[in-house]
């Protein structure tokens, strides 16, 4: 009888193999400052890992140097490795939206970038946004509306609003409702939600 | 002196109104700290290995070559186990520096297994051995007698699937051992029960487990105890001396955290030409996975109908087992119920409505459902929408309403609240409760700040952990009834205590004296006052701190809470007879529960129900492949959740003031999320002319029971 185990995704894949096959040397080639990776790619042939990598990841305004294997998202880099826990892991497969970030001003889903591949981006997380004193208005529309119970989904669901008013001045309920189509709540704050962004694009309009 | 009980209506300034919960601005900035969120220094990483198979025996369990992975430090297996009964079911674990290494340590564990034949599916109760089922039969009046005297004789097959929990923060916790004490960081409804029993299993003396849960991503449930893993994680943590976070994979959540049972029956209605109903009977199959099953109250609401019969199938299957879901079982007998109600109505060629607001005798809270189905009749506009069964319009869309009615008890739970005054004039509630996103702390702060005349702002509110006095688990909505009742006790003992130190300062005995807008003022001659922080200066160096505690039958008594809802909702969906693609137009929700402490966050749990209804409705189902016996959609791409485009317009009216209020509290979590199935799935048979059977009502089975009833071309 063979051995079987729980299977994950990628299991079978090698990460030397995996980071050759996503092609790194080309995504380094874009990086504004990698200063640790580029300088490990080059003295490993146009690979990095299995070991640890250094990386510099710009968050929230602030340059943060760190190791990681090259494996590890941008998502888990922040939860495990920074201890900024404003994004959640809920799926880890890029569905429910709990991890968005902005990188470079727009919405990504954290658990679908590798750290190295933010090497050299503009990271903004939810620790980036404003303070329990010092809220923004997308914020203090969502305590208003109470567009939130557990919580969980929160920080991705302010994010992408953030996001989404910043592009959206006067934004109708209809297109909130596409806008925000990308993260997912268990609660159902979304009544809350649309009230609280459409607020906020509102006071953003006019500001 | 004052009573506990609650204030007169002129007389509240908080209580009833709007509030915004106090921890939002916490949630919204990322601020709040999950169990999921808790690093501790030196903290290893745990991963769970799990069984592919839906049974199997287990042959051997090797974890050298997990131990000899990189940055491993601690490994577990089950030493108990020798057949694993679901796919899913955790086998091993280990712990190691980064989750990465953890999770390839986890994948280096060498189990051998033998696989044995399996049984995952419940919609057929024919493939079941009829030794391991568990059979229940119940019979009031003579229904054989009584379906033979019936004008009208209606026959039916309904199911509802297994469907998961799939909260947001995965279960787990993180554990820490220090100086032979355990520190849990748990995601639990239940942080003062938690550990109960988990000393003996982990061998740590009882009093020495802290449990903490200061915020919690969802639980519906599914989180009362400490589970597998949270002995798991203390066994690590006390193998490495290092803290241990094990938070469950999204994959075995979903197999593993617990189930909602499923529901199939096939329903004999007989009914009288002006729409009595006079018999019921149901013979129901569902599994609860691995757990036990209990038959869904059946009919349900419907407790008068004269002859019913009930008989009733547990099947036990490969699968997790079931466990608490928002509800239990009301969800379920509310769907079979309403389904078969509304056949018979179109049946009878009977409106709807008229239909239920007939049969409402036959319901314990009659006068309250008419009144709810009218309101909700008002706010969806039916005059005006509703029309027969078959939505005569031309066109490939079409519109239907559905309604349903519903009820659960939602008394309070034993609760002890701590409430200090101190001099400084500052106010502390402590206890050990748990806010799971209703707005529990929100709901302590404003009737400790209604108690003693300050704002929402003045009180300071500590939950979350077992340190606090006791206070019940967060399950069948009693937390509201339970925190609230206790928290008012403790409150007005301690302003008692408080007004006899400020009597004499004012010249008057403490009774004459109220707590009102930041001053302790004599009743009839409000002049008479002194500030609260003057006030609380007269304490000296010493703070005041009263105990209340919730004795759920006498505050029944006093009025401070009650028990027993009642709930009407209807829906408004277009069907699209080409796809099978079913919308939600709109959904309205009429709900009493007593006095309403928060009116936000009560309506926030109100939509929430109706879209965690609707989602259910729609798209929820753990599919399980017969063959190999795994769960085909353990993730959240395939096991959909309502998004923000999918819930349509929705309505929340809460039931309160004269007739109501006087009840005091009453639980709310639980009963606005046990009609939408009925009312979504008879708002579909109204718009297509066929009853879909079987919910999610996902494309396929619309077009199949259009297909079955001929009006598919």
């Amino acid at each position: 009888m063979p051995n079987q185990q729980h299977s994950t995704p990628g299991a079978g894949v090698s990460r030397r193999g995996f980071l050759k096959g996503i092609g790194v040397g080309t995504v380094a080639t874009g990086l504004l400052s990698p200063v640790g990776l580029k300088d490990a790619l080059a003295r490993e042939n146009g690979f990095v890992g299995p070991g640890e990598v250094p990386v510099t990841l710009n968050i929230n305004g602030q340059n943060r140097a760190l190791n990681v294997e090259p494996r590890v998202t941008l998502l888990d880099a922040l939860r495990n490795r920074l201890d900024l826990t404003g994004a959640k892991k809920v799926c880890d497969r890029a569905t429910c939206g709990a991890c968005t970030v902005l990188v470079d001003g727009h919405p990504v889903y954290a658990c679908t970038l590798l750290a190295i591949e933010a090497e050299g981006r503009r990271i903004t997380t939810i620790e980036g946004l404003g303070t329990p004193t010092n809220l923004t208005p997308v914020q203090q529309a969502f305590v208003h509306h109470d567009a939130q119970q557990c919580g969980f989904c929160t920080p991705g669901f302010v994010v992408a609003a953030s996001a989404f008013v910043r592009e959206h001045p006067d934004a109708t309920l209809d297109e909130v409702r596409h806008g925000l189509g990308g993260n997912l709540c268990r609660c159902g704050t979304y009544a809350g939600m649309m009230l609280a962004v459409v607020e906020a694009a509102k006071a953003k309009g006019g500001a | 002196m004052h009573a506990a009980p609650w204030p007169a209506a002129e007389k509240r300034t908080l209580i009833g109104q709007r509030i915004d919960r106090i921890d939002g601005p916490l949630k919204t900035t990322g601020t709040a700290k999950y169990s999921y969120d808790i690093n501790r220094p030196g903290m290893l990483w745990a991963k769970v290995v799990t069984s592919p198979y839906a049974r199997a025996q287990i042959v051997s369990v090797n974890l050298d070559p997990a131990k000899a992975a990189p940055g491993v430090k601690a490994v577990w297996k089950d030493d108990d186990l020798s057949e694993v009964q679901y796919a899913g079911q955790i086998v091993a674990a280990v712990a190691a520096e980064t989750e990465e290494q953890a999770e390839e340590a986890a994948r280096a564990v060498k189990i051998e297994y033998k696989p044995l034949a399996h049984q995952v599916v419940d919609s057929d109760p024919a493939r079941f051995d009829s030794k391991k089922e568990r059979v229940g039969k119940r019979e009031t009046g003579n229904v054989d007698d009584a379906l033979g005297k019936a004008d009208t004789v209606v026959t039916g097959e309904y199911g509802i699937p297994v469907v998961a929990h799939c909260c947001l923060e995965s279960h787990g916790q993180v554990a820490e051992v220090r100086g032979g004490e355990l520190y849990l960081w748990s995601s639990t409804q239940n942080v003062s029960g938690y550990s109960d029993r988990l000393g003996d299993e982990v061998d740590i003396p009882q009093n020495k487990i802290h449990v903490e849960c200061q915020f919690m991503g969802g639980g519906f449930g599914s989180k009362f105890g400490y589970d597998k893993w949270g002995v798991i994680s203390a066994l690590l943590a006390k193998q490495s001396g290092r803290p241990v976070k094990l938070m469950l994979e999204r994959d075995i959540e979903l197999m593993t955290a617990g189930n909602r049972p499923s529901a199939f029956a096939k329903i004999k209605v007989g009914a009288q030409k002006d729409g009595t109903v006079t018999a019921f009977e149901t013979d129901v199959w569902g599994t609860g996975g691995m757990g036990g099953y209990g038959p869904p109250p059946m009919p349900y609401v419907f407790d008068r109908i004269p002859n019913t019969r009930l008989s009733s199938r547990g099947l036990r299957t490969n699968r997790g087992g079931q466990r608490a879901w928002r509800a239990p079982n009301h969800p379920q007998g509310c769907f079979l119920t309403m389904s078969a109600m509304e056949d018979t109505a179109a049946a009878l060629r009977m409106d709807a409505l008229e239909f239920f607001l007939k049969n409402v005798a036959l319901t314990d809270r009659p006068e309250i459902y008419t009144e709810e189905l009218n309101r909700a009749a008002e706010l969806i506009g039916y005059k005006q929408k509703s029309h027969p069964r078959g939505d005569p319009r031309p066109g490939p869309l079409k519109r239907g309403l559905g309604m349903s009615i519903h009820t659960w008890g939602g008394k309070g739970h034993p609760s002890d609240c701590d409430v200090t005054i101190n001099p400084d004039g500052s106010v502390t509630a402590k206890l050990g409760s748990q806010d799971l996103g209703t707005g529990t702390r929100t709901i302590i702060d404003i009737v400790v700040a209604e108690t003693l005349g300050l704002p929402v702002e003045a009180v300071r509110v500590e939950i979350g952990s077992n340190a606090y006095p006791p206070s019940g688990a967060s399950g069948g909505s009693t937390t509201v009834g339970g925190v609230s009742a206790s928290s008012r006790l403790a409150a007005t003992a301690a302003l008692n205590a408080l007004l006899e130190v400020v009597a004499p300062k004012l010249g008057v005995t403490a009774d004459a004296l109220e707590a009102a807008g930041g001053r302790i003022r004599q009743s009839d001659k409000p002049d008479n006052s002194i500030s609260w922080k003057d006030a609380c200066a007269l304490l000296g160096p010493t703070s005041i701190t009263k105990r209340g505690s919730n004795n759920p039958d006498e505050s029944q008594k006093l009025h401070l809470i009650d028990e027993g809802v009642g709930g009407a909702q209807m829906a408004d969906v277009s069907v699209d007879v080409e796809t099978g693609i079913v919308t939600i137009n709109e959904m309205v929700a009429v709900q009493d529960c007593g006095l309403v402490i928060d009116l936000k966050t009560a309506e926030s749990q109100v939509y929430g129900a109706l879209i965690m209804g609707i989602t259910y409705s729609l798209f929820e189902e753990a599919v399980y492949d017969a063959h190999t016996g795994r769960m085909l959609n353990a993730d959240m791409e395939f096991y959909r959740l309502a998004g923000i485009r999918d819930v349509g317009q929705l309505k929340v009216h809460m039931m309160t003031g004269k007739g109501y209020d006087e009840r005091g509290v009453v639980g709310l979590g639980e009963p606005p999320v046990i009609s939408p199935g009925a009312a979504i799935s008879n708002a579909v048979a109204n718009a297509i002319g066929v009853r879909v059977p079987e919910l999610p009502l996902t494309p396929d089975r619309v077009l199949a029971a259009l297909k079955k009833g001929g009006m598919l071309a």
